[in-house]
Order: C-alpha cells, then structure tokens, then sequence
C-alpha cells in the first residue's frame, strides 16, 4: 500500500494528522527535516503518567481490611509516532493491565493519560469515540477475541461504521477487502464471508490486526499478539505487524514475556516487574547491557544457544517466585529475589538512574540502587553480570 | 496465505455454504425434521382447526358415548357431543396459550437475565433478588390463585400468568451464561471499537445466548401448555373455551376413566404429549446445530476415532506378546 491509497480517506478525517515524519513521506520538504530530529525528542503520541491500577481481591485481606491488589504501580510510558515499544515481563508483572488501561477498557486508578499531549477525559461520549478512534488494540487470544456468531466481515464493517465516513454497503464492503488484503487474508472475498471457527489461530489473529487497522488508529496496542500462535507463524504474524505500523506511522505497544522476541522486534523495551517498570531504553541497549539484575535474570533465564548452560541453570534457579501483589515488598519490589540485594532496596523505593554502559544521550535507565550516582564507586565491582554484552 | 486458504476451504466444505443452506441445516437432523413435522402439523391445526371441525364442539344432543365410528371419527361425550370437534376447536386454544405465554416468559427472562448479567452491581443484585422470589414461589398454586380471579377471560389471561410464573428460571440461566460471556475477550473487543452497550447486548452478546434462549422458549411453550392443560383439567380454567385441558376436564367429570370411554381421554392427551415430545426433538436437533461438537457427523467421526484407537491398542498389545 502507498500513501497514496489513503489520502482521500484522511483528507475526509481533518483530526488525523498527516503521515508521520519517521515514514519517507514523497514531496514532503518540510517533514524531511523533522525525519531527521531523533525521536526521543518529538513529542509523545500516546503517554501514561504515574498510572496505577489497583484492584479490589476477592478475600479480605488481614485485619478484616479489604486487599488491594497492585497490578500496576506508578508507570510511566510513552508511545512515540513510528516507533514500537515493548513492554517485557512475566506473566503476573501487570503488564497486560497497562494495555488494557490505555485501550481504556479499564480506568487507572492513580496516575493520567494523554493523548497528543492532552489529558483524555471521561470513558464516556463523543471525545471517548474519538480516543478509540485513535488508539486501538489486539487481543491476546485469537480464539476469544472474535465472535462465534458473526462473520469476518462483521468484525470488520463495524469499526468501519462506526468511526469511518462510509456512503453505504458497497463502500465499506470495499474497504472490508482491502483490509484483508492488507493482512494477506486472500481471496479477501471468500475470507469476508467465514466465521471465527473456519480460521486458523494466525489467520484469526490477521482479522483481529485488521479490525484494530479498520478504524485508522495512530496508536495500536498488541497484548500478546502472537503468545497463543503457533511457533511457526509468529514471526509472519510479527512481521506483518511491523510492515504494517510502519506504512501508517503507528505508534505501536508490544507487550510480550519474551525478551528475545522484543529485542528482534521493537525499537524501545521497558522492563516490568511486580507492577513497575525496572528498566526501560533502547531495545540493543536493554537486551545487551541490562543494568539491572531483574533484566540480568530474564536474559539469562531465555534459551540461547550461543551461551553455556551451567550458567543459565545456575541463574534461573536464582529467580523464585513472583510476589503477591496483594502485599507487595516494600521498597524494591525484586529485593527478595535479587541477588545483589542491599539494606536500602528493602526500604526505599529506587528512582530511576541513567544506566552505566549506555551512552547519556541513549535514554537508557534502570530503577536499582546499584547505579545510584553516589555508589559509583561501589557498583563497578558488583556488576559482574553482563553476560549478555558481546 | 494463498495455500493455507485453499486448504481451508478443501478441509471445511461447510464454510463455503450459501446462508440459505445453513437455515436449512435443522431439518438435516432426523429428530428435528420428526420434531418440526409433528409440530407443524399441530400448528396447521390450530390454525385451521374451528374451520374444519365437522361440527360444534359444544353442541349436544347427538349419540351418547359412542366410540369412534364414520359419523364420529372420535366417538361422542357423555351428552354427545363430537370428540374430534372438541380437539380441533381445543388445538388453537392450547397452542396460542403455549407460544403467548412461551413468548412473553421468554422475553421477560431474556430482559431480566442478561440485563443483570451485562449490567451487574447493584442492578444484577436486584434483578437476581427479584429472579429468586418469582423461583421460590410455588407456580401452581399462585396460577391457580390468579387465573381464579380471570376465570371468564378466555385463554389470554392465563397464558400471561403462566409465563409470569414461568419465566424466572430462564432469567437464572441466561444472567450465569451473561456473566460468563461478557468478560470474554470478543466483548471487550467490541468495547474497544467503541461499541454502545446496548448494541454489544443485542448484536454481540445475545445471539450467542441463542441455544439457552431458544430451548427456554420450547421448554416454556411445553410447559405452559402443560399448565393449562392441568388448570383446565382441575376445573380451574376458562370453561367456556374449548382447550384439550377442557376436554379432560369433562372426561374425568363424567367418570370416562372408569367407563373405558378411552376415545374420550386418549385424543388430548395424546396431543398434549405428541407437541411435548416434538418440541423436544426440535430442541435436540437446535443443539446440534449450535453446538458442532454434537452433530451427528461429528458423533460418527468421534466413533470412528474410538473405534480405531481401540483397534490401535488391540494391535499394540499384539504386538508386545
């Protein structure tokens, strides 16, 4: 698809911006100089601010109190034009709550959204459409995301309807098929006309990408996209993804537990652990020379065959079990299972340092006390861990 | 892609299926082509029944009981009346007051139940609180309460107490169905899109209640004809329409059991009985074809799997003696 094919469409929609710098945009002087500012720089297009999202627990916790559990706990994130984020961590850590509170299924409950820079109002109205007209998400499970009883072209024509400018049945019968040949769903006509239980996982998670595409959305969140597939046809579903949000400049959230699968296809990873996000830059940066030991421990607990076995044995041993979040630990949330741990991660939550190893300017940050500036001088002989720098 | 989607065609030829067949799909089970043609039949009769009867159902004067015979298809009652007059005339009364008080009992569970599903809070609180008193009340006697004071309404009176006693546990099935269906991810998608509730209620929620709904519907239909049937018989319904409950009623009055004047009882009863046993059928086959897994196809292939596992084990045990 070029850029060309869409223009009359978002010409009709004076909202949308025009394409984005970070696409090669042809005839566009002015934006080739904005192609070449680097991107932490542009304003984010998709922001959460100190967002937390607690939840009530089903028993009761000690003294009668009601528990709270601390799905996610003061995270701050930012999804930029063009650019994919990934959010890594294990199952429990909170991370598909993030996705779900920026698709604005769920409220957070501290913390603010923006939206182009603009706090986003109320999960009501014409300016929530609006929201959702912009910011779109993939669902997990394939095989729960799509309706039984409604064909692909339902899943499809709704969103169309619903936030498109269509003239009737034939437009949006039109725009049906280009959709899904845009996520190589061919013959389009023939997929158009089947239900759920006909597809395959892959091929359901292809009309789930073109639902969320149906809208024209700047910001897509992908929560698991491809955890439920077959290991055979992740990377196609991958990789369409990334063809995808680069043609319409999307800003696109990966939220994945494989780290490897992140390093290979985002631009940008934070961390996340118990709720917080523990480290968070450039994606090379993240996965080569992880500053803090909780990212350490990941890298090492994946398989790669490139690295001695004892060591990984050794390590993943190291990493126990996940908090409850209904009594989170105090301070540093890993301090229990950290081998590197100290007095002060028990007690004080740490902020976030610039990470030793990456160059200032990499944006590069770790949330442990080990690369406090003024223990400079301890860390250095304490970091032995960087197996993963090469 | 190309491959995998000639592929799915070649394996899944009921994909490619026009809509029309799929309709059609019901009458491709045995039971529910038996089902829907005793029922049609039964249908067909109230609806041309009073026209066909050969005489007034009320009218006496004729022979008295006789059995069945050329003038009387059905024999005659005690004060010789037409047996077969009194079933056709009685087909429409019993078969409106099942699908009216099918109908109404049917969209009240559906309001009550999925509306306290979806809605859940205080909502779904009250609405199960109201759920569980209409459950515990005991039906019979509070029809009988009520249809005492409507007694000369004829029959629409009495199907609406029937489905307003009868409606409370179809709303207790389709509220835990609700709950269960509104958190999976399908709604949370249409939620997404931005979707407004009472669209994803109808468009994307209730049409996959369709198997629970439409078997409460023939469930309450068998059940509300059973009622009135039981009202009629004990005296309690409006004798001045005809029902096959009516008929019973004068049966037993007359001491027809104990005569042995069986072409007076057996004909009601047997009606009653055939359009419950077809409702039931069609009930079965509607489960086939909502749920694929219980297919008669998909039973053969089971069997067929079985069979052959076990010829597999049978051939392996062989194989280490």
């Amino acid at each position: 698809m070029t850029n060309d094919d869409t223009a009359p469409v978002r010409a009709a929609e004076p909202a949308k911006e025009p394409p984005p710098a970070t696409v090669p945009a042809p005839g566009g002087p002015a934006e080739a100089s904005a192609a070449e500012a680097p991107a932490e720089e542009a304003a984010p297009l998709l922001e959460a601010r100190g967002v937390s999202r607690h939840y009530p627990a089903r028993h009761s916790g000690r003294l009668g109190r009601r528990a709270v559990v601390h799905a996610v706990d003061d995270v701050s994130l930012a999804l930029h034009r063009g650019r994919i984020t990934a959010v890594v961590g294990e199952s429990g850590s909170g991370k598909s709550t993030i996705a779900r509170v920026l698709a604005r299924l769920e409220p957070p409950t501290k913390g603010e959204l923006l939206l182009d820079g603009r706090p986003v109002g109320r999960a009501r109205g014409s300016a929530f459409r609006r929201y959702l007209g912009q910011v779109q998400m993939i669902f997990q499970d394939p095989f729960a995301s799509l309706n039984p009883f409604h064909t692909v072209e339902h899943h499809l024509a709704r969103p169309l309807r619903l936030h498109g400018s269509y003239g009737g049945k034939a437009e949006v019968h039109a725009e049906v098929l280009r959709l899904l040949e845009r996520v190589s769903l061919t013959p389009a006509e023939q997929f158009a006309r089947k239900r759920p239980h006909e597809l395959s996982g892959g091929q359901r998670q292809r009309v789930s990408i073109a639902r969320a595409l149906a809208v024209r959305p700047e910001v897509l969140l992908a929560d698991e996209p491809v955890s439920m597939l077959d290991v055979s046809i992740r990377l196609g579903v991958l990789n369409l993804l990334r063809a995808l949000g680069h043609e319409d400049g999307l800003a696109l959230l990966y939220i994945t537990h494989d780290i490897a699968s992140a390093r290979y296809f985002a631009d940008s990873v934070q961390v996340m652990y118990a709720g917080r996000l523990v480290e968070g830059g450039p994606a090379e940066a993240v996965t080569q020379t992880p500053a803090h030991p909780y990212t350490q421990l990941l890298i090492d607990s994946a398989p790669d065959p490139d690295r001695r076995a004892a060591v990984t044995g050794e390590r993943a041993e190291r990493l126990g079990e996940a908090p409850d979040l209904a009594a989170p630990p105090s301070g540093c949330r890993f301090h229990p299972r950290c081998p590197l741990a100290m007095p002060v991660c028990r007690e004080t939550a740490p902020p976030h340092f610039p990470a030793p190893g990456s160059p200032p300017e990499d944006g590069h940050w770790a949330a442990c006390w080990l690369h406090a500036p003024d223990r400079q001088d301890r860390h250095d002989d304490q970091q032995p861990m960087t197996t993963g720098r090469r | 892609m190309a491959a995998t989607a000639t592929l799915a065609t070649a394996t899944e030829p009921g994909g490619a299926e026009p809509p029309a067949k799929r309709r059609l799909a019901l009458l491709r089970s045995g039971k529910a082509l038996t089902g829907v043609l005793i029922f049609g039949s039964f249908v067909l009769l109230a609806v041309i029944g009073p026209y066909i009867a050969p005489d007034d159902p009320s009218k006496t004067g004729g022979p008295v009981l006789q059995s069945p015979s050329a003038d009387h298809l059905l024999g005659t009652t005690q004060s010789g009346q037409d047996v077969l007059s009194q079933i056709l005339v009685g087909a429409r009364t019993s078969m409106l007051v099942g699908f009216v008080a099918a109908t109404f009992a049917t969209a009240l569970a559906v309001l009550i139940g999925v509306t306290a599903g979806y809605l859940g809070g205080w909502a779904d609180e009250a609405l199960s609180m109201l759920t569980n008193i209409f459950l515990v009340i005991p039906a019979l006697p509070l029809t009988i309460v009520l249809t005492g004071y409507l007694k000369d309404g004829g029959w629409f009176p009495i199907a609406v107490v029937i489905s307003v006693t009868g409606w409370a546990f179809g709303a207790r099935l389709l509220r835990a169905q609700t709950l269960s269906l509104r958190n999976r991810d399908y709604i949370k998608a249409a939620r997404a899109v931005g979707e407004r509730p009472w669209r994803i209620i109808t468009v994307e929620l209730v049409p996959n209640l369709g198997a629970i709904i439409i078997s409460g519907f023939l469930f309450t239909f068998i059940f509300a004809i059973l009622t009135e049937a039981s009202l009629s018989f004990l005296g309690l319904g409006s004798l001045t329409t005809w029902s096959w409950g009516t008929t019973l009623y004068w049966a037993q009055n007359s001491s027809a059991f104990t005569t042995g004047s069986w072409w007076w009882y057996v004909p009601p009863g047997l009606c009653i009985a055939l359009v419950g046993a077809s409702l039931s059928l069609i009930n079965f086959g509607a489960d086939e074809l909502l749920n694929p897994r219980l297919s008669p196809a998909a039973r053969r292939a089971k069997r067929k799997e079985r069979r052959a596992a076990a010829a597999a084990a049978a051939a392996g045990k062989d194989g280490v003696r």
